[in-house]
């Protein structure tokens, strides 16, 4: 995935690079992706966090006799086609997605990150099995996998949870093994091990801070292919049990109505689903860009 | 060479015998019956047990572990539950719709990647390349198949340009026809990644000292930008490209639903709602050989283009 050494940073002489931009001047100097993208996520995560506070409507209660309305008025997005509230299913619905697709994020990262780092600083037979589990993962079409899971599992929130870090460890292990088979052989390293300091330390205190850095800018675009996952499980019906706004079950309930004309219901959760990850793909980029990671 | 590649395959093994190991234990241990589930819920308890006996599903787990990998072994898949009939059968008429789909759809995200990253590549820090990074994101933020059910409902029934959905049975020109759009939505999940690793690969090419030259030589622009940058950073988008097609594999599960094409990936679903197992297997055999085959032939066709990979 990404190329080896690529931590180093690089100094910037100013010769050769264009210096036309987009940006205006007093925005150039700073990291205006990560600003902007942390801006609009924080945005989105008080909405949602505030959900209760800002939405007058039970997001489950049904209205048949306001059924289907446009913006504006009483309801601010409009309603679905039961008279269910479309801003406070977008908001309540963002609760549940969003809390997931972080969680689902969270514990592969840290098993993830800690697998690469033993398994690529011990390496032998430890790395030798620990790269063949990953490679049968990969090897297991990503949606089979889930899908199956979900099944044995029984659909939710808690089922999806523990299908997508099956997964998604791999990723985080593979990348940060990289690093590590990289930086053994660096002198502080070799110095530190010659010098008698223990393995528990080695790892903790000197290899695992000099390779976090990727894993932790990875971690934003796997949020965004979590929400993805999310939301396709609960289109296909395999992931938040109906009652429960979710953004996927929106936009899926939403397409039956999209060939009469009624839009919104589909492309509300779908700009919410897309505004996430822009967010997160500029706080990621921003991150990379902060951290001298050149992807 | 010959060694190495031996090496690989031999690698391939375990690797294959994992997963399909690791789903038939999934398959077996999720919930509902077969037999229950095609003969219904009216069916007597009698007529189901009879059935599961004849499937061999009443022995234990151990002995139809031990009789499945026999049989995979020696390449008999059997016959599958719901349809009664030989999985060979059902393979052959599936496993093209999803090759041409995956083909199609690989080419579709190199001749949409490639000039979106050279536009990122010349002129950084510009206009252009904002949208560019702009599109990437947004298109990266979007599920495949909302993608997928916006092309039906804009280009498949509004604009009546491309067929909506379904595959002709016969008929070339008419089956590429139909999978142009699902083509389409494949293309654009491999685009954003596609273009990020091009983009950084081809901006690391421009910096280094033989394009410089190349310049300096009084080569114009678009020769330096094809025949130096360009080349050169193929290698490491075909690796990339290769990761993702391995990885879409899997996503064709989710383009063929939506479009409603006969290929692998709906039969899967269908296998799974329908607790087929031996065609689950089956095709969860026939997915990992896919992704492990195109990994090999990425890292053969790497090794073909960088004669530095070749000597390690």
């Amino acid at each position: 995935m990404t190329n080896a050494g690529t931590t180093v940073a690089v100094i910037d002489n100013g010769i050769g690079v264009p210096l036309r931009t987009w940006a205006p001047r007093f925005l150039r100097a700073r990291n205006l992706q990560l600003y902007a993208g942390g801006l609009l996520l924080l945005a989105i995560v008080a909405l949602v966090a505030l959900a209760p506070v800002l939405t007058p409507y039970n997001p489950a209660a049904t209205d048949p006799l306001n059924a289907l309305q446009g913006f504006g008025g009483a309801h601010l997005l409009g309603t679905d086609n039961l008279g269910r509230d479309t801003w406070s299913r977008l908001l309540y619905g963002g609760r549940v997605d969003l809390t997931i697709a972080f969680l689902a994020v969270l514990v592969p990262f840290v098993s993830g990150v800690l697998i690469g780092t033993l398994s690529g600083y011990a390496g032998g037979w430890l790395d030798a099995i620990v790269m063949r589990i990953a490679d049968i993962v990969v090897a297991f079409p990503f949606y089979v996998l889930v899908i199956t899971l979900v099944f044995v599992l029984g659909s939710g929130e808690r089922s999806i949870f523990i299908a997508i870090s099956t997964v998604s460890w791999v990723a985080y292990a593979r990348i940060v093994r990289a690093e590590v088979l990289v930086l053994r052989k660096r002198e502080f390293i070799e110095a530190g091990r010659a010098s008698g300091i223990g393995t528990t330390r080695m790892v903790f205190r000197h290899v695992l801070p000099n390779v976090i850095t990727q894993a932790i800018v990875y971690s934003m675009s796997d949020i965004v292919m979590n929400i993805g996952v999310i939301v396709t499980l609960s289109y296909f019906g395999l992931g938040i049990v109906p009652p429960t706004p979710d953004w996927g079950g929106m936009m899926s309930n939403g397409q039956q109505f999209l060939a009469g004309g009624y839009y919104s219901l589909t492309l509300v959760p779908a700009a919410a689903v897309v505004l996430t990850s822009l967010a997160l793909s500029l706080v990621g980029d921003g991150l990379a860009h902060a951290l001298r990671i050149h992807r | 060479m010959l060694r190495y590649l031996g090496h690989r395959v031999l690698l391939l093994i375990p690797v294959v015998f994992g997963v399909i190991t690791i789903s038939f234990f999934l398959m077996h241990m999720s919930p509902g019956d077969p037999a229950r589930t095609l003969l219904g819920p009216k069916a007597s308890q009698h007529s189901v047990d009879l059935l599961r006996h004849q499937w061999g599903l009443d022995r234990g787990l151990g002995w139809q572990y031990l009789h499945f990998l026999g049989a995979t072994v020696t390449g008999q898949l059997g016959d599958s539950f719901y349809f009664a009939s030989p999985i060979m059968q059902l393979l052959r008429l599936r496993i093209p719709v999803t090759l041409l789909l995956m083909l199609m759809g690989a080419i579709f995200a190199v001749v949409i990647a490639v000039p979106l990253s050279v536009v990122s590549t010349t002129s950084r820090h510009s206009y252009s390349a904002a949208v560019v990074r702009g599109f990437n994101a947004v298109v990266q933020g979007m599920p495949t198949f909302f993608i997928g059910s916006m092309l039906i409902l804009f280009l498949g029934l509004k604009a009546g340009a491309f067929p909506a959905g379904g595959y002709p049975s016969s008929g070339f020109p008419a089956q590429l026809r139909a999978l142009i759009l699902p083509a389409f939505t494949v293309a654009l999940g491999m685009v954003p990644l596609l273009v990020r690793s091009l983009n950084a690969s081809m901006t690391e090419i421009s910096r280094s000292e033989f394009v410089a030259f190349g310049r300096a030589k009084g080569l114009d622009r678009g020769r330096v930008m094809l025949r130096y940058v360009i080349r050169n950073s193929s290698i490491a988008g075909i690796s990339i490209l290769g990761i993702q097609v391995a990885v879409l594999a899997g996503g064709t599960l989710v383009v063929e639903q939506v479009f409603a094409l006969p290929g692998m990936g709906s039969l899967l679903m269908d296998a799974i709602l329908n607790r087929d197992y031996p065609v689950v297997q089956a095709c969860t055999l026939t997915f990992a050989i896919l992704v492990v085959l195109i990994y090999l032939v990425t890292d053969l066709l790497y090794a073909a283009l960088d004669p530095r990979v070749r000597q390690v």
